[in-house]
């Protein structure tokens, strides 16, 4: 087995997804070509030797369908004799896009592969590429279909989280981004997304409010209350969860992921890969793992792969150094707090999703980049990247480095 | 004409023919097969004959179009499947799907026939026929038409094309719900849906003649290019908005316990997608899977089978000439008197109803005053039939009033003394001919018939309360009670339109018995720790529509003490649970008694908030992890507990007749409506299966699960309730 390794990764800033968002005038395929420049520009690639692309992207349709990585090597003047791959496995695609680029090079069908994912929410809506999980009864049925919030609702339900502890939380996400910013933590992975003049159309993350407080994100209404009365999803998560006699609602837009535009890529290749660029390897892919969690949590994949890949890796908690699990709500990060008893100094270092937002299949790559940072700057070893997924999955990579 | 038995044909100078559907020896409409042949031969003859240019279908039963299928068809496609699959089971599976699809094709050779087809619906126009009509090209109705795909109601689906039509005429929320509800619609709530093009006062075949003299087009739109769904298609931001949704509130009103609503969902997304003759051929494969399952051939047998059974009286003795009711008296005003004032003056019974005190009295006519608003309010109910309602009502003090009542129900506190007392006084009105019944839920009939002025002439009938909501009466015998008493009842009983079951003389008699073992379980499951939400979403989850601390707080918790303290007195301290009376009284003592104290298991706060367990429920008692409790298992407890008990009072003969405790359970206390009532639910898992599962519980959870030695003898030779009480012969 050849091991591999992580040479490089850049990400752009995420946009606002909405139609007043910086970006939502930059297709997709451009925000995809934008990483696949930097990475090329920076590594000194010969895209003629790159032996895949994939991105995650999950409603790869409209302008973003038809294999989006391969449409932006295309715009990104990529040689043509590099091939793309556009994967889905929704909110962890990402990083499940650089767990399929470290096997590839691992089993040695390829050398050097661009992992990482793009999403244009502003531009293509969420849910747009339908799907019979949630549209046939056939599923949605047996699979307790809800929408996630309602999910993350019944998690800090299940497991006793207040509406103060999720807010709190969200706070300390949106300070934590604050100061990565102010500080410049993101500074050598982020590229700014610039027209054809260069003039600069974003350079930062647009979504975060560095000004929030428990008293700005107390006004909020709860948004899941209604759709989880009129929809009949309260019903769905307590005859998933019969104990629980009503769901507690308790997120809002300020302390669940915000809506975005990016994309990310992570440049994984072999060792003679990093020679033939002359480039040091940053890290290694230790070892990765998936699995399908209970369907009406939903959102509690990450505690139950993080224990698969433990124990797959033959490690223990102690042996990781750094956690980072994508902040979809934050009961997710609560709960999985709660299970392992993490120190919070070691989980999202630098905030997340609910500061910065979650461009669904650019994110895994994108957190990927920020712990891999963090390592570096606290010159620690050993990462967990973790994110919870719809329908009840989870997907965790393990990077050291080398 | 003499070519049909079931119908006749004539065609005008126009080139209209009429087709009426007129069954010479029902006074309804059904469809049999033999109907079915002659509908396809008739429109044979019609598509052959260029004379021909259209045709009006229609019936010739005043105000009813028809009732629908025959569901003995059902069971006879069923039996002829169960018995060819033994040599072909293949064969006999595509067998059962070719007759299953028979409606569903002679239908839609209607719709594509090439020549117009209106129905003329001048009534009563149910399932099958509904379908019928809405595979012909134009619709009118007369205004007093009721029409309905009620299937869902016994378990199945409309599988003649109705999920795919119903669908494609009218918004998808109102098809979906009209659908899963299985409502009646009025004629001009059906054209507001777009179900019906025409609503006629006049005369309907005119009218409908005309549609096709107008130049109806014999193409349904979906059937022509560029077909659009009147909600949009599926997979599109509308439907984005509905689908999902979907699958949760099925979930959220069945448990997920009902094929045939979940087929019903199935069948729309599914067809929806595709075109119609595919579209029929998904619904033709879901209904051949749904008509194969338990819960259908249960609810079918229950629901539609046994109900009509019993509702026309099956237990009335045969040789007792029907009789002519016409005032009923009724002595107590209180809350279940009044309530039985008001139901018997609603089915158009003079009703004398007496108390101490003419204002007593008329307070309990009051409550039909306010019931009756409700109904004016509502629309459901006109103002001049609201007064002549309340007209038929005398409230009095007055017993002399009641001589001339045909039939004079007691309906006091339920008190031996009390009701001694007022059997006294009844002795003295009692006229010569009238049946004396006492309204009792606790007292044998037997005992008070002792005080009664003659004992061949008493009778109990028990209502339930709210009385005019629930509609099961228990009609009970007293070792003396004559066939003419019981007559009398079962006429009354149907008269206003309740389900009578026959029960012998017992403590609680049939569905109290098995509501308190109901209850009862839920105690043992609190004492052992389970998690109150999880009590009462099990039993939800099982079928019941009330969870058993929610029942006991609408019941009220001091009730609950009352009869722990009576069946001690009666039975001795054994017969009561002390830990269960430990907890009743311990409620109780803390003013903790229900829903009318605004506390009990629940706490009532003041609405919108909803009720909420109380909290220090799970002080009490050590709780149990969630995860370690067998949910499951918590709801086999619940359904076993009452089938059980529904099984002793067969094997004690308080019930004779499993069809009684089936619907007994299902009126009574909403015994899982899917497993077809108390009786079904043993019979559909088999006796062999239900008393292993007893003995699993048993030995788990004590003797009260101990299957009875009748139910020993019966798994040991695979025999059903229903095989063995007759219920099956008498059901077919």
């Amino acid at each position: 087995m050849t091991e591999a390794y992580i040479f490089d990764h850049v990400r752009t800033p995420r946009g606002r997804g909405k139609k007043d968002g910086a970006l939502h005038e930059v297709p997709a395929v451009r925000l995809g070509a934008r990483v696949l420049e930097a990475l090329r520009d920076r590594n000194g690639i010969d895209t003629a030797k790159v032996d895949d692309v994939i991105f995650g992207c999950v409603d790869p349709v409209g302008e973003a369908g038809a294999v989006i990585p391969k449409a932006s090597a295309f715009e990104a003047g990529y040689d043509f004799a590099a091939p793309g791959m556009q994967i889905s496995r929704f909110c962890a695609s990402g990083l499940d896009a650089v767990n399929l680029a470290a096997a590839k090079v691992a089993q040695g069908a390829d050398d050097l592969v661009i992992a990482g994912g793009v999403e244009s929410m502003s531009r293509v809506g969420m849910g747009m590429s339908g799907g019979a999980w949630f549209m046939d009864p056939s599923v949605g049925i047996p699979a307790y279909f809800m929408p996630q919030g309602v999910s993350a609702d019944l998690i800090a339900t299940k497991y006793g989280f207040s509406r103060d502890d999720c807010d709190a939380y969200a706070v300390e996400s949106q300070k934590r981004a604050c100061r990565a910013w102010q500080e410049g933590r993101f500074a050598k992975s982020v590229v700014p997304v610039k027209d054809a003049n260069g003039l600069t159309i974003l350079d930062r993350d647009e979504h975060m409010r560095p000004g929030t407080d428990m008293q700005s994100l107390g006004s909020l209404n709860a948004s899941f209350a209604m759709p989880g009365e009129m929809g009949g999803y309260n019903a769905v998560a307590i005859q998933a969860h019969p104990e629980i006699e009503a769901v507690d609602h308790v997120h809002h837009a300020g302390n669940s992921s915000g809506i975005v535009d990016g994309a990310g890529a992570v440049l994984v290749g072999s060792k003679a890969a990093g020679d033939m660029l002359g480039t040091r390897p940053r890290a290694r892919i230790r070892s990765f793992a998936n699995i399908g969690s209970d369907p009406a949590l939903m959102l509690t994949g990450p505690v139950d792969v993080t224990e698969k890949l433990l124990k797959r890796s033959g490690m223990a908690l102690g042996d990781i150094d750094l956690f980072e699990l994508n902040e979809a709500f934050a009961a997710v990060v609560l709960r999985y707090r709660q299970a392992f008893d993490i120190d919070p100094d070691v989980l999202n270092v630098n905030g997340g999703a609910i500061a910065m937002g979650h461009p669904l299949g650019a994110t895994g790559a994108m957190i990927l980049g920020t712990v891999l940072d963090e390592l570096e700057r606290q010159d620690k070893t050993t990462a967990l990247v973790t994110l919870c997924i719809g329908a009840g999955m989870g997907t965790a990579t393990i990077i050291e480095r080398v | 004409m003499t070519e049909f038995k079931n119908f006749t044909l004539q065609t005008d100078s126009d080139g209209i023919a009429v087709l009426t559907w007129d069954m010479p020896d029902r006074s309804m409409n059904v469809f049999t097969e033999e109907v079915m042949d002659e509908i396809e031969k008739a429109f044979d003859g019609l598509v052959a004959d260029a004379a021909v240019k259209g045709v009006v279908f229609t019936s010739g039963k005043e105000g009813s179009f028809t009732g629908g299928a025959d569901l003995n068809m059902l069971r006879r496609m069923n039996e002829a499947y169960e018995s060819e699959r033994k040599s072909d089971e293949e064969g006999a599976m595509r067998a059962l799907f070719d007759r299953a699809g028979r409606m569903t094709w002679l239908w839609r050779k209607i719709e594509t026939c090439g020549k117009p087809v209106v129905a003329a619906i001048n009534g009563t126009c149910m399932g099958g026929g509904f379908e019928l009509a809405l595979a012909c090209h134009g619709r009118v109705a007369s205004p007093k038409a009721k029409l309905a795909l009620p299937e869902v109601k016994v378990g199945i689906f409309p599988g003649a094309g109705g999920t795919q039509r119903v669908a494609r005429m009218t918004d998808i929320q109102s098809a979906l719900q009209m659908l899963l509800k299985g409502s009646t619609l009025s004629a001009d709530k059906a054209k507001g849906m777009g179900l019906v093009d025409e609503v006629v006062a006049g005369d309907l075949v005119e009218a409908a003649k005309a549609m096709i003299a107008n130049g109806l087009s014999p193409e349904k739109p979906w059937d022509r290019k560029g077909f659009k769904l009147p909600s949009g298609p599926v997979y599109s931001p509308q439907g984005a908005q509905v689908w999902p949704a979907v699958s949760s509130l099925y979930r959220k009103e069945t448990y997920d316990n009902y094929p045939g609503a979940r087929a019903i969902i199935k069948c729309v997304y599914e067809g929806l997608l595709v075109p119609m003759d595919t579209a029929l051929r998904i619904e033709q494969r879901y209904f051949t899977e749904v008509i194969r399952t338990t819960e259908a051939a249960m609810m079918i047998r229950s629901l539609f089978v046994s109900m009509q059974a019993l509702n026309k009286g099956a237990r009335r003795p045969k040789d007792v000439a029907p009789t002519d009711l016409k005032t009923i008296g009724v002595i107590g005003a209180g809350f279940m008197g009044a309530g039985v004032a008001f139901v018997t003056a609603q089915a158009g019974l003079d009703v004398v109803l007496v108390d101490r005190d003419e204002e007593t009295a008329a307070r309990g006519k009051a409550h039909s005053e306010k019931l009756v608003k409700g109904l004016v309010e509502k629309k459901r109910l006109s103002e001049d039939k609201a007064e002549a309602l309340l007209g038929r009502i005398t409230a009095t003090a007055d017993y002399e009033a009641l001589r001339k009542a045909d039939l004079i129900i007691e309906a006091v506190f339920e008190d031996r003394d009390v009701k001694a007392e007022v059997s006294k006084k009844v002795a003295a009105v009692l006229g010569e001919h009238a049946i004396y019944a006492s309204n009792t839920s606790t007292i044998p009939i037997s005992t008070l018939a002792e005080n009664a002025p003659d004992e061949s002439r008493f009778i109990g009938i028990h209502f339930f309360s709210p009385v005019d909501k629930m509609m099961l009466t228990e009609v009970i015998l007293g070792e003396k009670t004559g066939d003419k008493a019981l007559a009398v009842a079962l006429d009354y009983v149907r008269a206003i339109k309740k389900t009578p079951i026959v029960v012998n003389d017992t403590r609680g008699f049939f569905a109290n018995r098995c509501v308190l073992r109901y209850m009862n379980e839920s105690y043992d499951m609190l004492i052992e720790g389970v998690p109150p939400a999880m009590i009462e979403n099990a039993a939800k989850a099982a079928g019941m529509p009330v969870g058993p601390l929610a029942l006991n707080d609408e019941v009220a918790v001091d009730l609950s003490e009352k009869i722990m303290k009576a069946t001690m007195r009666d039975m001795g301290e054994d017969a009561v649970d002390p830990r269960h009376f430990e907890l009743v009284t311990s409620m109780t003592a803390s003013g903790r008694l229900g829903r009318k104290a605004g506390k009990g298991f629940y706490d009532y706060p003041d609405k919108p908030a909803k009720k909420r367990l109380w909290p220090d429920l799970k002080a009490r008692y050590d709780q149990k992890p969630a995860s370690e409790v067998d949910f499951e298992e918590l709801k086999h407890r619940f359904l076993a507990t009452m089938a059980l008990e529904a099984a002793r009072t067969m094997e004690e003969g308080v019930v004779v007749d499993p069809r009684e405790a089936d619907i007994g359970s299902i009126l009574g206390f909403g015994y899982a409506p899917y497993t077809g009532g108390a009786i079904s639910y043993i019979d559909g898992m088999g006796t062999p299966a239900f008393v292993e599962l007893c003995e699993r519980l048993a030995a788990k959870y004590g003797e009260r699960f101990e299957p009875t030695p009748l139910l020993r003898e019966m798994a040991a030779s695979n025999d059903t309730f229903y095989a063995r009480f007759g219920g099956a012969k008498r059901a077919a």
